[in-house]
């Protein structure tokens, strides 16, 4: 054991303190068993198909694709941090790009997997890009998640290059050394590919002509969805970086980043939240006014079933939306660290509720005069791959901040910064 | 010349008997799906039961068959769909699905606001000996893919093989009629060119007690339906506030199935 603790050290960065290799299994065990579950409920629905699942005919979207929704909007932390440090040159934001990173691989690779569970013939995932029809939200996203997962892997590989023992091969320091020059256009390209993704997967829903809850109008080919998406996803982002570092920091015991960085980070997420709280109540009232009612559906039919009332269009924007913008924007209450936590928190549940709506609400509501309205409970093995992500997720992100340099800050010094 | 094929269904006349389903469904070799419910059953032909809502001697209830209607513009499937696996065919008009093109995301059944779209959530399999009914013109359909209805597209090509075997070039009407048209024992469903002035269904699809499902959003459904009741007809409109109809939740309605 002290051999195996002896090689363990050799791994981890000169001059950085990590807990002992018996207390860091102790913390990764429950985190494997939850994701092997869910690699094994993954495993019965592609052997024996998607009726392992909860869903229906009337209900074919359901927690997964919720899932795949959220992480990506709150993994949109990592295309706009390297998009304010290498584009805006917010470098002051340095010390939390490594991290941002690994959030944003870990989210799009979880959410590329589900997907890739979700399909019914995923070995069919390349006829998107033989067959392509240029019409469809669906192929924009396609195309765009999987460039920026590459992106996301290239910008991932010098950070594990890092490592102090991969440093020791010569051959992957020329490497790590050459893809460091590229990381400025990786971050630009990262951006682009992540504006048209996030946009399109708002567009996905907008665009239902036949889902009046979901439909809105635009400009040109983009709906109003389209916008809402970047802006919610660019806002919300750097709050879900937030959280994930107070985490890290709650469960190792360490000052990881100062909270001068959390801060702007919390500045820039609530003016940008102010921003789509206020696109999105014009957004509401255009839809609920105009939009809506020209389909021969009113708006308050809505709203008439539980729990999709009106309190919950009320949260998203008000207790989910204005409050944190509020909380996050003014210097003083930005100042305490639990209001900033609080708020940050506000903001992440405020984008997975309207994640949420757009999924779940849109399909549980009637669309014909006889439509009933409908109620689905996922499966235990949709739970367990849904858990299974976010396992994964917990131990991807363990394993990187044991072995490499996350947090540039926390040794004192950013030298490790990619790019730097 | 193109043809436009569509449908007018008399509501009138439907006796909610579920022929046009079991012929459907035989048709096109539906597969025998016994754990299915009436969310998870392939049923390219439903017949639905719709109440006014009222009760005792006010209440009044038909049976409105639900399939694919054949949507003319933007039609959201043929919109959505990332691999083209859905199109219009534009000699026909008929929406066709390519189940061996599908990736099974099942985005077009989340854009479809009739819901006759179906996913294949289990392998399709028959008891035994049943193989042996299958229609050889129609190919199954794997496990992972969706499927709706067709027109039944394999009538059409049998009628076209007979023209082209006969040296014509248009084919003769009687010979593709869909098999729940051919099965409703009321007569209820008439099938035709809604592109030809002549046909008796363009006339009765602009006749005062014609409508269509959800006619405001616009896709132009191809697929027609005409009562002489004004609560059924009312159910053109997704308010049906007006029409008697006081709460879809409590408008009792339910699913005939073909499991």
């Amino acid at each position: 054991m002290a051999s195996t603790a002896l090689a363990d050290r050799r791994w981890i960065a000169r001059g950085e303190e990590r807990t002992s290799l018996s207390k860091f299994l102790f913390w990764l065990a429950p985190w494997v068993v939850l994701l092997a579950l869910g690699v094994y409920a993954a495993g019965l629905c592609l052997y024996y198909g998607l009726n392992q699942t909860n869903m229906d005919n009337r209900f074919a979207f359901g927690l997964w694709i919720f899932l795949d929704l959220g992480i990506i909007a709150l993994g949109a932390g990592a295309f706009f941090t390297g998009f304010l440090v290498y584009i805006l040159k917010r470098s002051e934001l340095r010390p939390i790009l490594n991290a941002s990173v690994v959030v944003g691989f870990i989210c799009y690779s979880g959410a590329v997997a589900i997907l890739g569970i979700d399909v019914g013939q995923p070995l069919r995932f390349w006829f998107t890009f033989w067959h392509p029809n240029t019409h469809s939200m669906l192929t924009e996203v396609t195309f765009c998640i999987s460039c920026y997962l590459t992106v996301l892997c290239l910008e991932y590989i010098p950070i594990l290059l890092r490592n102090r023992q991969l440093r020791k091969l010569p051959s992957f320091l020329v490497f790590e050394h050459q893809l460091h020059k590229l990381v400025p256009v990786l971050a630009a390209v990262g951006t682009l590919l992540s504006f048209f993704h996030q946009g399109s997967l708002g567009g996905l829903y907008g665009v239902l002509r036949g889902r009046p809850f979901a439909f809105r109008q635009g400009f040109f080919i983009w709906p109003s969805t389209f916008f809402l998406f970047i802006l919610s996803a660019i806002a919300t982002g750097p709050s879900f970086l937030i959280l994930i570092t107070s985490a890290a920091e709650k469960v190792t015991g360490k000052k990881l980043v100062p909270h001068d960085v959390l801060r702007r980070l919390g500045f820039i997420s609530g003016a940008l939240l102010g921003i789509y709280v206020a696109a999105k109540s014009i957004d509401t009232l255009i839809w609920l006014n105009f939009t809506s009612p020209s389909r021969g559906f009113a708006g308050w039919q809505y709203y008439m079933y539980k729990p999709f009332g009106t309190p919950i269009l009320f949260a998203e924007i008000v207790l989910f939306g204005l409050v944190p913008a509020f909380l996050l924007t003014f210097r003083r209450t930005a100042a305490q660290r639990g209001l900033l936590l609080t708020a940050a928190f506000l903001a992440c549940c405020g984008v997975l509720m309207n994640r949420f709506v757009l999924t779940v609400q849109t399909l549980a509501l009637p669309t014909l005069p006889f439509d009933e309205f409908l109620q689905y409970t996922p499966s235990w093995q949709e739970l367990a791959s849904f858990g299974g992500v976010i396992a994964y997720g917990v131990i991807v992100f363990s394993l990187s901040y044991r072995y490499l340099p996350l947090f540039a800050q926390s040794k004192g010094d950013d030298a490790h910064v990619p790019g730097h | 010349m193109s043809a436009r094929y569509g449908m007018v269904i008399d509501l009138d006349r439907c006796t909610g008997c579920g022929s046009c389903m079991v012929a459907c469904a035989s048709e096109n070799n539906v597969p025998a799906l016994p754990r299915a419910t009436a969310r998870t059953g392939i049923t390219p032909m439903l017949v639905r039961r719709v109440s006014n809502g009222r009760e005792g001697s006010e209440q009044r209830e038909a049976f409105i068959p639900i399939l694919c209607m054949h949507c003319e513009e933007e039609t959201p499937c043929v919109h959505v769909c990332p691999q083209q696996a859905v199109e219009v065919d534009q000699a026909t008009g008929i929406v066709m699905q390519m189940p061996q093109r599908c990736l099974g995301c099942r985005y077009c059944m989340t854009a479809c606001p009739y819901h006759a779209r179906y996913f294949n959530w289990s392998d399709p399999k028959w008891p035994k000996g049943m193989e042996a009914s299958l229609n050889p013109g129609v190919a199954t359909r794997m496990r992972g893919v969706v499927e709706k209805c067709n027109l039944c597209h394999a009538r059409l090509h049998s009628a076209q093989e007979k023209a082209a075997a006969a040296g014509k070039r248009e084919i003769d009407p009687a010979d593709y009629v869909p098999a729940c048209v051919e099965s409703c024992p009321t007569g209820a469903i008439q099938f035709g060119n809604l592109a030809d002035p002549s046909d008796p269904v363009t006339r009765d699809s602009h006749s005062p007690s014609a409508f269509r499902l959800l006619a405001k959003i616009g896709t132009e459904p191809k697929i027609y339906y005409k009562s002489k009741e004004a609560w059924v007809r009312a159910l053109a409109e997704p308010n049906s506030t007006a029409s008697g109809i006081t709460s879809r939740a409590s408008s009792g309605t339910s699913e005939a199935h073909h499991g």
